[in-house]
């Protein structure tokens, strides 16, 4: 069997080994735990606490201030003991819920479950807004806003993002090795909400174990079908997974629905069963520690708000001096500054590298190889729209499909001259945008 | 304070493939068709090669240091335009005659251009129709081992039979690496194996050429002819080796075949109809010129758009 792929995209230094085989471990923070206000797309969540309040596991600590946005909730139990602003991933500091861990993981009671068949479709959606689900790969998209699409019954296919294309990363595998019947039931709960749709598992070929897994999870599901997929990346970004999955294209104006589709990531679909099958809210995930300057690379079970500090920590501290610290992967993730920032809902992973491949590499005057044109996904000529960005050649850039770019840092992954493609296209066309939106 | 890590913009991670290594690995390919030349015509082959390797290397650092640009010899792509160069000359060309042609290509072709990436033509093809020009009688002076002949394309010319086996074996007359069809292969398959080219441009160059020898030279499709054809002059070097030079072909996928399929139409004009019985050289040079507009032509659909939008 042909794997089904899309065109173009790059293989890059995997290194999932370190972590593949590492089963999940249950990580609890000592200290502080910190809750950004803003975890996802849209606007920030306002805190329903104050200072010296007590909060409970699972208990709502900031609500959702608007439509397209999702309430944060306690993973420990202890005293609010400030809200203020801390250093997030992102980069800059943004108003957080501060909480002093009591270590006794006291919960609050949760109100009781009633079987999927008997909710509606507005109730699934509210259970999952309240659980404060977002999209978990990464964008952070609240998900009750993702699966309430106008005209449900044109949706055909309900696609998991298995594909985990990131190098380094291991959470969604160990997640569908370990729990594959979660992830089952949470595409039964999309299901429900798509009478017309299939649920399409979509993973990459050299998962061969997660594939195994979820063939005898979803063994006798009539809706269910797995789909394999060539290692590549950028196997699971969203405009690749649909056209590899269903042939169908979308472009950078359009979303998955209007071509029939929804998209989700493992742990989103794993949230999803937890807030509709146990009623409770999203306050874990799963988080790869890894990368060659970790001494021992693991999969964590971790609290939200947790320190990457102390994550470190827990897997043994550094090995060799770090000279480069991802959070996510390292093609899309974010490079910090300082560890002490805290998991949120679109950690993934926390990468430690003990070599700095971008500043080691000195950019040279482009030799035109194409490289970048074979390697982008979306069929531009990233060496030229990189030209027209770095001289503010808005025309031309626009003409050459300049928008269309998402930024998935493939063209600078293979140019062999280390230019900065991905950089010059990205701030030029976020400058677009934003001019646009004036 | 903790001392703060480095930050940068995505991606975090670089492939190994760098400029230099590129050219490492054409030179790498080179190599099967160099060994074979300086076998055949001798060690005279051999200073010519190191003539104008070294000339170029050492003009291109003399331009970078005095005229007070970065200094970028050690990419190595000078040392392939003066190995493609002493390849397109033949045996019996005087060693100051390369050593000028090296000069030009690297100072007027390439860094007077602005340097690695930056020329339009490719430089080791514009030197060798300076020297073409300005030196004619040395630079079609085909004789090997004392003895004077023509090449297996002159003779082809002149209606005379030709025997293709030795042609593909790279026994006959010639410049020093465009002789030997075998060694010249065993150099693409290098190439396309480390992923440096693909098909398209020489894929489409040689079936272009090809069907249009049968359309009109004459002969029909006729076996022979067509392998003497092929394996005849510069084809494929100028194929494989200077036509899928990165800095003068087109950089879209559709623009690399048509680039191929000019190159096989003009090929093919040049020999059929033109007064010498050579014409890659200067089909590359036409087609290298054109490549702007080519690329203007093909810039491909993006993904999920209709053609013409936005």
């Amino acid at each position: 069997m042909a794997y089904s792929t899309f065109q173009g995209g790059v293989h890059p230094f995997k290194g999932k080994r370190m972590s593949k085989d590492k089963f999940i471990l249950e990580y609890l923070p000592k200290g502080e735990v910190v809750y950004p206000l803003s975890q996802h797309i849209g606007a920030p969540a306002h805190p329903l606490v104050k200072r010296g309040d007590r909060v409970l596991v699972g208990q709502k600590i900031a609500e959702a201030s608007g439509y397209v946005s999702a309430p944060v909730h306690a993973s420990v139990s202890g005293t609010v003991k400030a809200i203020e602003l801390r250093l997030t991933a992102a980069g800059q500091p943004s108003p957080c819920i501060v909480v002093e861990n009591d270590e006794w993981y006291e919960e609050v009671e949760y109100p009781p479950v009633r079987p999927l068949e008997e909710l509606t479709r507005d109730e699934i959606l509210e259970l999952i807004r309240e659980a404060g689900v977002v999209g978990m790969g990464g964008a952070g998209f609240p998900t009750h806003v993702k699966l309430a699409v106008k005209n449900p019954n044109r949706i055909r296919y309900v696609i998991v993002n298995c594909s985990e294309c990131e190098p380094y990363l291991t959470s969604d595998y160990r997640r569908m090795v370990e729990n594959p019947d979660w992830l089952i039931l949470g595409l039964k709960v999309m299901l429900k909400l798509f009478d017309k749709a299939v649920g399409i598992l979509a993973v990459e070929d050299h998962k061969r174990d997660a594939i195994t897994a979820l063939q005898m999870a979803s063994g006798n599901e009539q809706r269910m079908e797995i789909h394999v997929l060539q290692t590549k990346y950028p196997q699971g970004c969203e405009r690749m997974l649909v056209y590899a999955c269903t042939g169908r294209e979308i472009n950078s104006s359009m979303l998955p629905a209007d071509v029939g589709c929804v998209v989700n990531n493992v742990d989103t679909v794993c949230a999803i069963y937890q807030a509709v099958y146990l009623g409770r809210p999203l306050t874990h995930r799963i988080v790869t520690v890894t990368g060659d300057a970790i001494a021992d690379p693991c999969n964590f079970d971790v609290c939200m708000g947790t320190s990457y500090k102390e994550l470190v920590q827990a897997a043994g501290g550094f090995r060799r001096e770090p000279k480069k610290i991802i959070s996510g992967g390292p093609m899309m993730g974010q490079s910090l500054a300082s560890l002490g920032v805290p998991v949120v809902k679109t950690s993934s992973a926390l990468l430690c590298l003990s070599r700095d491949e971008v500043a080691s590499a000195n950019p040279s005057p482009c030799i035109h190889c194409g490289y970048c044109v074979t390697a982008c996904p979306e069929r531009l000529i990233p060496s030229k729209l990189a030209d027209y960005a770095e001289r503010f050649q808005e025309e031309p850039f626009r003409k050459l499909y300049g928008m269309e770019c998402m930024e998935c840092g493939s063209c600078s992954y293979v140019c062999p001259a280390k230019r900065q493609l991905t950089q010059s296209i990205r701030a030029f066309r976020r400058e677009l945008l934003a001019k646009g939106k004036k | 304070m903790e001392k703060l890590m480095h930050i940068s913009a995505t991606p975090h991670v670089r492939s190994q493939m760098s400029t230099a290594r590129i050219m490492q690995i054409v030179l790498l390919s080179l190599l099967p068709a160099t060994i074979y030349g300086v076998v055949h015509f001798g060690i005279q082959a051999l200073y010519q090669i190191l003539v104008c390797m070294g000339t170029c290397v050492v003009a291109e650092f003399l331009y970078e240091a005095f005229a007070d640009r970065p200094v970028r010899v050690w990419d190595c792509s000078s040392l392939v335009t003066g190995l493609l160069l002493a390849l397109t000359l033949p045996v019996s060309a005087p060693l100051w005659v390369g050593a000028l042609g090296s000069v030009f290509a690297v100072i007027v072709i390439k860094m007077l251009f602005g340097g690695v990436g930056q020329n339009i033509v490719n430089p080791a093809l514009g030197a060798r129709c300076f020297l073409m020009l300005s030196f004619a009688g040395m630079m079609t002076n085909f004789t090997a081992d004392g003895i004077s002949g023509p090449t297996p394309l002159a003779l082809l010319k002149n209606g005379e039979t030709v025997d293709p086996l030795e042609m593909i074996l790279g026994n006959t007359a010639g410049t020093i690496g465009e002789t030997s069809m075998v060694a010249l292969l065993a150099g693409a398959m290098i190439l396309l194996l480390f992923g440096i080219i693909d098909l398209r441009i020489p894929g489409s160059y040689l079936v272009s050429f090809t069907v249009f020898c049968i359309f009109f030279a004459g002969r029909g499709f006729d076996p022979v002819y067509l392998v003497s054809q092929l394996c005849g002059g510069g084809l494929m070097l100028g194929a494989w080796f200077m036509a899928t030079d990165f800095v003068t072909s087109p950089i879209t996928p559709g623009g690399k075949v048509l680039y191929g399929v000019l190159l096989g139409v003009l090929t093919g004009v040049f020999r059929i109809w033109g007064g010498s019985a050579e014409g890659v050289s200067y089909a590359i040079l036409l087609g290298n010129l054109s490549v702007p507009l080519l690329e203007k032509l093909t810039v491909p659909r993006a993904f999920g758009c209709r053609r013409g939008k936005r």
